[in-house]
């Protein structure tokens, strides 16, 4: 099954950052998707923060790894897009996947041959300058299950919302 | 490791702090932190007897070609072939060598390996010291083997992974007082070369559209904070995306050189402006311009006219130490070698490593 979440503004994405960080643990992958500009840097941030790394988290694409330690897990953000499949087999990717961290992968699609078997497919997609489509495909059962509790978390994300809204403009 | 080992060192160090400041010597650096497997000797931290790089040799004679060195087995490829090249280069033997430095971090961890493993193994056999050493560190040093350094001093730290405000209050001291938060200056080249469709790494060619253009599309400054000497690119990578974009929907096709040409002054304005207004504020003598990014023709000029007209000194590394080379690493180690601060055998390769922690006494 397939999860989306609209963000029509940036604070909408760091919500939904805010929401997938509850769920994550040792082991998990998350394979970002999305062009140049919609934001996948931005969203990665948006989740460190979320598990807890303190400072600044920048763009990895030049040291296409960076590492970082969380609140409870250590944070591995990596940008795929100068390499090319060869090259990030060679790496050896696996330790990190498979290691005691969330693993964040920018341009994932370039590397879906070799990314564990279970995982997180995370697209965006720029929908308006502000405005993003988030797309969750969930491989393996335990990222299904991941996409049914988010979705109860939008719906309470939502119902929050539009109650703060309310109470604003009484 | 036996501990015999760390204790041959500990005896080289107190050894080292002792030679007087004539007695000349000899350093191998190697360097394998990204992209660049390289290797140089290196005089009493300032002759540079050779500085191989991987990626300028001829590779068709030395061997298949196997550029660029992203992975960690092609470090491991190159790296023999890099130091006994160094060797050769510099007219020496290796056991004519002092000490042995390498990039501790930051950097790729499979990749940084490499270097570390060659440079203890090296370190062990020649029984000389090892000097762990950090990769802007040695960028910023760079500048000590074109010039003298006077204190207090500014660095403007930019290449495709690091943007950075260095002070460096007294020699081998490092203070960051500002850096990227998102894209560093050779990344955001290179998103924005990807836009306008070059292949990557793209920002030479943004440089030269942007020398080259006749008009230019002003695109915004990222300031941020008033006080703030940190940066910002990506909301410039998405105003350059949102111009094309806006040509597309009218049906006109961008002028590629005037948004290249917009691209550049800002990057060169906010980074220039910040990088002025810190060497106002604390009082420096002497601005550092370092990096791979120090390249760019554009902004060496900019800065050159700007501490031109406050009269502060200005050194610029030539290109070749400006991209990711061994012989900036061995002007970095020769800050630990003159005080006696060598490594132990069992230094770890770090991908995150401090560069304040790095500073000398620490």
């Amino acid at each position: 099954m397939e999860f989306i979440w609209e963000a029509p503004t940036e604070a909408e994405t760091i919500a939904f950052a805010n929401a997938l960080a509850q769920l994550v643990g040792p082991g998990t992958v998350l394979a970002v998707d999305g062009d140049l500009g919609a934001g996948k840097t931005r969203f990665a941030q948006a989740f460190a923060a979320a598990i807890g790394v303190p400072g600044i988290v920048n763009s990895p694409t030049y040291t296409i790894i960076k590492e970082y330690v969380g609140r409870a897990l250590p944070f591995y953000h990596m940008d795929v897009y100068r390499l090319s499949l060869a090259e990030a087999d060679e790496l050896g990717l696996d330790e990190y996947f498979h290691g005691e961290g969330v693993t964040l992968v920018e341009w994932a699609s370039i590397i879906q041959q070799i990314l564990p078997l279970e995982r997180l497919h995370i697209r965006i997609e720029t929908t308006g300058p502000v405005s993003r489509k988030i797309i969750c495909s969930p491989v393996g059962q335990k990222y299904e299950e991941w996409c049914r509790q988010l979705e109860r978390k939008q719906l309470e994300h939502v119902t929050r919302r539009n109650r703060q809204h309310e109470s604003k403009h009484k | 490791m036996s501990a015999s080992n760390n204790t041959a060192n500990v005896a080289k160090a107190a050894n080292a702090g002792s030679l007087s400041p004539n007695s000349s010597y000899l350093l191998l650096a190697i360097e394998t932190s990204c992209d660049e497997t390289s290797v140089a000797v290196v005089r009493d931290g300032r002759n540079v007897l050779s500085n191989i790089i991987s990626s300028q040799i001829d590779t068709h004679r030395q061997f298949g070609g196997v550029v660029p060195e992203i992975a960690s087995r092609k470090h491991v490829e190159s790296i023999t072939i890099i130091v006994e090249e160094a060797i050769r280069e510099a007219d020496i033997s290796l056991e004519n060598i002092d000490a042995v430095a390498v990039t501790q971090g930051p950097g790729l961890i499979g990749a940084l390996l490499v270097g570390v493993v060659a440079a203890k193994s090296l370190s062990l056999a020649l029984d000389v010291p090892l000097i762990g050493t950090h990769h802007i560190a040695g960028h910023i040093y760079a500048n000590h083997l074109i010039g003298d350094i006077v204190y207090p001093a500014l660095a403007l730290v930019v290449s495709g992974g690091h943007t950075e405000l260095v002070l460096l209050e007294q020699e081998g001291k490092f203070r960051i007082i500002g850096r990227t938060r998102d894209d560093a200056v050779g990344e955001a080249y290179d998103k924005v070369a990807r836009a306008l469709q070059f292949p990557y790494p793209g920002g030479p060619y943004v440089d030269k559209l942007a020398q080259e253009a006749t008009e230019e599309v002003v695109l915004p400054r990222s300031w941020l904070e008033p006080d703030s000497y940190d940066f910002s690119f990506s909301g410039l990578k998405s105003a350059v995306l949102a111009e094309i974009n806006r040509s597309r929907m009218k049906g006109e096709s961008p002028d590629f050189s005037a948004l290249a040409r917009g691209f550049q002054n800002s990057v060169i304005d906010v980074v220039t402006v910040k990088a002025m207004k810190a060497a106002k504020e604390f009082g420096v003598k002497q601005m550092l311009l370092c990096g791979g990014v120090a390249a760019n023709k554009g902004l060496r000029e900019r800065l050159a006219s700007l501490c031109g007209d406050v009269g502060l000194p200005l050194l610029i590394p030539t290109n070749k130490l400006c991209t990711d080379n061994a012989a900036m690493i061995a002007a970095a180690a020769d800050l630990k070698w003159r005080r006696g601060e060598f490594s132990t055998l069992d230094l770890k390769a770090e991908p995150i490593l401090s560069l304040e922690d790095w500073s000398v006494g620490s």
